[in-house]
């Protein structure tokens, strides 16, 4: 498991278009681990995907095509290889990564997922940290959401 | 009547769904502590039970929010509330209409026979 201020694994996952995305070359990275079912993922992922924008492809690719991702590249983890190696638990679970994809901040966008008025707070205050240049404050807070069913 | 919740122990959010039933059970005047709480453990038994998703709460076996064609198996369930937000627990106020919906419902009284009798519903 990566520890805050270690460097997060690199991986390379393809879009539903099958377009190939890194994390890094940008000042700061989100990495979320969500799901297309998850109740929770899907009541805080307004609140993440404003900020900077049935498990199957085919459904990504109807949220996408829907707008719901608002061009934030939707990644398929087919082996779940990514998941384990950033030791995701829930949907969603977040990682924040620094333009030298240092982890910076882990855990849930904000304090609950029934309250759109907490606007993902603790996330959007990580980005600002990390594109300021300072650390998170707190830099981990407990993930919240459906654990992740992990393939036999 | 019965009232239960099924639930998966993957999805964190069945406790919420019991305290929010148990309070519209306290609020109606019934025993909160009537409710049978019941786990489903595998995706067999998510079959038989005709669970869709965790947690999953029945008044005399219908579900509080009719799951429609959702497919069966172990999973955290979406429910809407009444203003439209994705929650994973179900609307209160669903609860409270599908406990009166029940209390609402007649129960007839069983045929003379020499059979033992049977409850039945309308």
């Amino acid at each position: 498991m990566t520890a805050i201020g270690e460097r997060a694994p690199t991986f390379a996952l393809p879009d539903t278009s099958g377009a190939y995305h890194e994390p890094g070359g940008a000042p700061a990275t989100v990495v979320v681990f969500t799901c297309n079912h998850c109740p929770y993922a899907l009541a805080w992922h307004e609140r993440i995907a404003e900020r900077y924008p049935r498990d199957s492809a085919e459904a990504m690719k109807v949220r996408v095509e829907r707008g719901e991702l608002d061009g934030v590249p939707y990644l398929r983890d087919e082996s779940q290889e990514v998941a384990r190696d950033y030791d995701a638990k829930t949907t969603p679970d977040i990682f924040v990564l620094d333009a030298d994809g240092i982890l910076r901040y882990r855990g849930a966008p904000d304090g609950d997922h029934d309250d759109p008025s907490q606007q993902a707070a603790w996330l959007r205050a990580a980005l600002d940290a990390v594109l300021e240049g300072r650390a998170p404050d707190p830099p981990e807070t407990p993930p919240v959401g459906c654990s992740i069913k992990w393939k036999e | 009547m019965r009232v239960e919740l099924l639930f998966w122990a993957g999805c964190p959010s069945y406790p919420q769904a019991l305290s929010d039933l148990r309070e519209v059970l306290r609020e109606a005047g019934l025993d909160p502590d009537s409710v049978i709480v019941r786990e489903v453990e595998s995706e067999a038994g998510a079959a038989t039970e005709r669970f869709v998703g965790s947690p999953t709460i029945r008044i005399d076996g219908v579900d509080v929010q009719p799951p429609g064609d959702e497919p069966v198996g172990l999973t955290c369930r979406v429910y809407r509330r009444r203003d439209g937000r994705v929650s994973p627990t179900p609307d209160p106020a669903d609860l409270r209409d599908a406990l009166r919906d029940a209390s609402l419902t007649p129960v007839l009284p069983a045929p003379s026979s020499s059979l033992p009798s049977t409850r039945t519903r309308a």
